[in-house]
């Protein structure tokens, strides 16, 4: 099996690293990271312009810009569908009729697992108002199909709540959403260091989206790179296939010719 | 007049259009949407569109997220 791209409503990108700019210490760090990343997916939220605005700070549309990179708005913080559909309204005349965005409808504050529910109500009047939909969704096949039949662009299951570093939590689950998918399955949420995405893509995933993984590393930059790797790692060890797990030894030097 | 932006209640002279209230909020220039009473207010629209009394006006922009 040979590598190629990975493609998202008709766009092929080379990475498979999709990140967010959350969390970050400034502007500058954030960008950096980004670089390092080699993400060309960017994901970030709307807010009310009096809110996370920095006067002496560039705007985070100058730092990711939508020349440069794609770019992802999120309806984070949205516990409906009502609100996360004037969000993405919201973010696409913000971005000139850009229509790709990443759905997330959130059921509680303590685990931010999404509320399955409201995420198809959602999901369902954004892509008939035309809308490019990758969807953050729990790990389960069924709704993992659901969300994929009704035309979203990309699934996005969790790994582990977001934001918890957990790691991928549920394996199984992640291989039965793979073996059903007919769009791309990007885990969203869970990775805390890059082993982690590594067994993501290693999995047969086709990409992986993280924010807090990166962002709160005591060296950043550092660990953009490092994920970056990973997944690059993963995903080739995933084409590559893996030897069969065995019981007991095999030596590896032949037994043929020994002289002792 | 009084008119909701971003959750407060804000006193703005009348004959105020979106473009006047961008204006006055220096936000003039910078990647922003507008939403009043829950619809899109598009670019080309802000200038002839006027506000009233009670109007709910969200602006918005893109900040660090995940």
């Amino acid at each position: 099996m040979t590598d190629s791209k990975i493609t998202i409503a008709g766009v092929e990108y080379d990475s498979r690293l999709l990140v967010g700019t959350g969390k970050y210490k400034d502007m500058s760090e954030t960008a950096d990271a980004i670089v390092a990343s080699g993400a060309e997916i960017v994901t970030f939220a709307v807010r009310r312009t009096n809110l996370g605005q920095n006067a002496d700070e560039p705007s985070l549309l100058d730092v990711i810009s939508p020349e440069k990179y794609t770019l992802l708005p999120n309806t984070a913080a949205c516990y409906t569908a009502d609100d996360a559909i004037r969000t993405c309204r919201l973010a696409r005349e913000l971005l000139d009729g850009h229509d790709l965005v990443k759905l997330e409808v959130l059921g509680d504050e303590k685990t931010l697992f999404p509320n399955v529910v409201e995420t198809l109500k959602a999901a369902e009047t954004l892509i008939n108002d035309g809308f490019k939909v990758m969807v953050y969704t729990s790990d389960d096949p069924i709704i993992a199909k659901q969300l994929a039949d009704m035309g979203c662009v990309a699934v996005m299951p969790l790994a582990a709540p977001i934001g918890s570093g957990l790691g991928i939590r549920n394996p199984h689950n992640i291989r039965m959403i793979l073996e059903d998918a007919t769009v791309p399955i990007i885990v969203d949420a869970g990775v805390g260091t890059a082993s982690d995405a590594a067994i993501v893509m290693e999995l047969g995933c086709d990409g992986v989206l993280m924010n807090t993984a990166i962002a709160a590393a005591q060296k950043p930059v550092l660990m953009a790179s490092a994920m970056k790797k990973a997944v690059e790692a993963g995903r080739e060890a995933f084409c590559a296939g893996r030897m069969p797990r065995k019981m007991y030894a095999s030596a590896s030097s032949p037994i043929d010719g020994t002289f002792f | 007049m009084n008119v909701h932006i971003n959750g407060k209640l804000e006193s703005l002279p009348t004959d105020c259009s979106i473009s006047t209230l961008i204006e006055q909020m220096a936000l003039e220039g910078k990647r922003i949407a507008v939403e009043l009473n829950l619809d899109i207010v598009p670019k080309s629209e802000h200038l002839q569109t006027q506000l009233k009394e009670g109007d709910i006006v969200e602006i918005v922009h893109a900040i660090g997220g995940g």
